[in-house]
């Protein structure tokens, strides 16, 4: 009671200068869009020169100048990117400035000095990536190349401290620290105090991962635009690889974020229970079922990009009548993955099954038959990939099928371990079974890791059974990676609304409450209307973003003097 | 018996295939698994879910190879261009534009019955609750008749005459959601026999409930329409703690225990 009445003088006492209003929208949708293009933008330009810097090491070391061309075309991207997120990020600001100067005014408070030093970074990292890309073609060999691939590496250090600070703001919303309460007066709370809460390191590497994973996407639907609209064969071929080293770096990264997410979660029940039951057992929990479903189109269509991909690559007709048994467990897996716990049923249908749950599905909607079908998701992906990899190579070691026979063994071990503690996770108790997933997961890890060195050590001196036909790949498959681009756009839009929606109607976690108009959380149909528009907005401007890079200078493949689709598009190995 | 030279080519057909795939999913989700033991009919939108599923596996399947693709597409572009099959043309137009209608028909028709819902099954549960005016700190709380191991006995008597009293009617004598008054309630009241209520929480949660019921629950839990009473104004608490015991006691279900860290035991309450 007391409670509700100080809520009421707080409101009170907040009267208009708390809080604005946007027009036509609202200050909620208007705060909402500058937060999730900017973030989306800032994904983009801190994933991307990952790519980039890798890109440039594997020209360097393996001296293929083809990973140099690549990274430079990415670069230049960046360049627009950097702009639409500094632009985004200014209409973000003057928005929390203007219309919700209560949270704002606080997280100045409390933040300030850190708010600085993003300001001069970002100046830095600016520099920093106008000196790596107009540096590229005078510091091309030698010992400046090495100079400018450090160029690239402060690129990333830059832009990831930018991240670290700005996590630290939002970590704090979520989970403050618990000795500071309502009535601390935000000037007398430590900066660092205040940085490191519970969430912040859990959110940086899960972002950082996620970064990767993103900038891998954006580049693969970069090269797919670019296949499609391409003029010659070695234009197609080069973006062929583009868009497959796009995808694998997306891939592989995707594989261990579920990890990363995980981790997360934990720290968020640890600090507090509600908020996490209100995230995977409450009103949010729906979200999850969703992004089930997204992260099952992304295994699917990762893999069929890589099954179409094999009808380019000499030998690969050895391996293809065994994916339709790799489709089958991942349509299995998503159905498994995607039962809901709680049932939408009408009332027959509700008195039929005697509740929400049920009696005989009921029993994959729990987090023992979740996990599994998500591990054996990810050791069927890797095993297509490896396949792919295989695809036109004739391993020549003497021990080569003893190898396949130890890869097979493990490939079943760890299936194994993976559905043992998943039925087994049934007939123990709950904190048992959260245990389980560890072993899962070390499980899959441990195969992934041993086979690969097993694979790499194998193909050693290989035969080879032709080069793999770049470039010689239906349309559709470069849809399948503009769905890739779509489907992480979108996650990215609907996690990030289950974190901060977890909140509820606190600025700041039971220390500033939101005495808006706007203070109840959104539905959650209103709340995936919001994200989607964002992300349509987003990709509206990658487009524009993707179409600038075309204008700017051509492919690197149209030069002049080149033949008209001379002879290209039979590029060797991955 | 061996199948005739065209079923066999309609078998080996990717276009076949993949009608008959679908066809088979659809019989086994809607007619196969509610024949299973203890089964129940699958929701519509489950069906749904798991057919798009199936779908998206099918188109994946078909399109993976050029040469399957090819074939699969065989069927469709004789329907649409060639002359001879004029008929079956006219006919799939009539199929597809009836059973769009029928479609659009069944999202739109009014029925007597209350459409489904989403619902949160377990909303968040409060960090300390007062009952009957008193603080509880439900963080970390553990059911204190627990404490006595030698009262026990005495405990699920108690707890099995206060179920008998306020429960029964709606939960059932099987506690299993069956009670006399459950076919008057959307939703129906909780089965304690199925692994996804009590058996998921912990004994603080379930205090929670019964002593706050519908009318307790918190912003997240709307809309919402149990009918369930607070029962701290007719319980004591450990009447509660006592039918607590006996639910998990009858069902056979264990309580989910707190995890035993450091963590525990700091809820909010005690750091603001």
């Amino acid at each position: 009671m007391t409670a509700d009445v100080l809520v009421l003088l707080q409101a009170a006492a907040d009267s208009s200068h708390a809080y604005g209003e946007f027009p036509l929208i609202g200050a909620r949708a208007a705060v909402w869009i500058a937060a999730e293009v900017h973030l989306m933008f800032a994904a983009f330009v801190l994933g991307v020169p990952m790519f980039a810097v890798v890109a440039e090491a594997i020209g360097i070391f393996g001296k293929d100048q083809r990973y140099d061309r690549l990274a430079k075309e990415f670069t230049r991207l960046l360049l627009v990117a950097y702009s639409a997120t500094a632009i985004w990020g200014a209409v973000l600001v003057f928005i929390l400035a203007t219309l919700w100067a209560k949270p704002w005014s606080y997280l100045t408070a409390v933040f300030g000095p850190s708010m600085w030093a993003y300001a001069a970074l970002f100046f830095c990292e600016s520099f920093t990536l106008y000196l790596y890309y107009y540096g590229w073609d005078r510091w091309k060999y030698g010992r400046p190349k090495w100079g400018h691939w450090t160029l690239g590496l402060l690129l990333n250090l830059w832009g990831t401290i930018v991240m670290f600070i700005a996590n630290s703001w939002l970590t704090y919303m979520m989970t403050p620290p618990r000795d500071i309460t309502p009535t601390t007066d935000p000037a007398t709370i430590k900066l660092w105090h205040a940085i490191a809460n519970a969430t912040w390191m859990p959110i940086n590497v899960h972002r950082l991962i996620a970064n990767v994973v993103f900038g891998g996407a954006i580049v693969a639907a970069y090269a797919s635009y670019r296949f499609l609209a391409a003029q010659t064969d070695e234009e197609r071929a080069h973006y062929d690889w583009m868009g497959y080293v796009g995808n694998f770096i997306a891939i592989s990264a995707l594989i261990v974020l579920p990890f990363a997410g995980y981790w997360l979660g934990r720290e968020i029940y640890q600090y507090d229970q509600s908020m996490g039951i209100t995230m995977m057992g409450g009103f949010m929990s729906w979200l999850w079922v969703i992004q089930a479903f997204l992260i099952a189109v992304l295994f699917l269509t990762g893999n069929y990009y890589l099954w179409i991909g094999m009808g380019r690559i000499p030998g690969a007709e050895r391996f293809r009548p065994y994916t339709k048994y790799l489709l089958i467990v991942l349509v299995l897996g998503a159905i498994v993955w995607g039962t809901p716990h709680t049932m939408i049923a009408d009332s027959k249908e509700l008195a039929a099954m005697g509740g929400s749950h049920h009696p005989f599905l009921g029993a994959l909607g729990v987090m023992s038959a979740k996990n599994t079908a998500v591990n054996l998701m990810i050791l069927t992906t890797f095993l297509s990939f490896l396949l792919y990899r295989r695809a036109n190579t004739r391993p020549v070691v003497p021990w080569a099928k003893g190898g396949t026979m130890i890869q097979a063994a493990m490939f079943a071990l760890a299936a194994g371990v993976v559905l043992f503690y998943g039925i087994r996770g049934y007939f123990v108790e709950a904190i048992v079974r959260i245990g389980f997933s560890v072993y899962q997961v070390l499980a899959v890890l441990g195969c992934i890791l041993f086979v690969t060195v097993i694979d790499v050590l194998m193909g050693r001196g290989a035969q080879s059974l032709g080069a793999i036909q770049w470039g010689k790949m239906p349309p559709r498959s470069q849809y399948a990676l503009f769905v890739l681009a779509v489907t992480f756009t979108w996650l990215m839009g609907l996690m990030g609304f289950a974190r901060s929606g977890i909140r509820q109607y606190w600025h700041v976690w039971q220390v500033v409450q939101d005495t808006s108009k706007y203070a109840a959380t959104p539905a959650l149909g209103y709340a995936s209307k919001m994200i989607s528009l964002c992300v349509l907005i987003f990709l509206t401007l990658v487009a524009f973003v993707f179409w600038l890079g075309g204008l700017a200078e051509k492919s690197t493949f149209v030069a002049p003097g080149d033949r008209e689709g001379g002879g290209g598009g039979r590029h060797v190995g991955h | 018996m061996t199948a005739t030279p065209a079923v066999r080519r309609y078998a080996a057909h990717p276009f076949w295939q993949a009608v008959a795939i679908m066809v088979g999913a659809y019989v086994v989700v809607v007619w196969v698994v509610p024949l299973l033991p203890g089964s129940a009919i699958v929701p519509k939108s489950v069906v749904l879910q798991y057919m798009v599923t199936v779908l998206v596996g099918v188109l994946i399947y078909v399109s993976d190879n050029e040469e399957r693709w090819a074939r699969f597409k065989e069927p469709i572009v004789a329907v649409l261009v060639e002359p001879r099959l004029r008929v079956a043309r006219a006919a799939l137009l009539v199929v597809v534009t009836a059973l769009v209608g029928l479609i659009a028909y069944g999202q739109v028709a009014t029925t007597v019955a209350a459409p489904p819902n989403l619902r949160s099954i377990h909303p968040a549960p409060p960090a300390e609750i007062t009952f009957r005016g008193r603080s509880i700190t439900l963080t970390g709380l553990e059911n204190p008749l627990r404490a006595h191991p030698d009262s026990l006995a005495v405990y699920l008597a108690e707890g099995k005459s206060v179920y008998y009293r306020n429960c029964l009617p709606c939960h059932g004598d099987h506690l299993d959601g069956q009670g006399h008054f459950a076919s008057g309630f959307n939703p129906l009241p909780a089965n304690f026999q199925d692994n996804g209520t009590i058996a998921q929480l912990t004994e603080s949660f379930v205090f929670w409930r019964v002593a706050k019921g519908g009318p307790g629950l918190p912003r997240e839990g709307t809309p919402w329409n149990s009918a369930m009473p607070k029962w701290e104004d007719f319980l004591t608490e450990r009447e509660i703690w006592a039918v607590i015991l006996f639910l998990y006691d009858q069902t056979g279900w264990t309580p989910r225990t707190w995890e035993k860290t450091g963590e525990v035991g700091r809820g909010k309450g005690e750091g603001s």
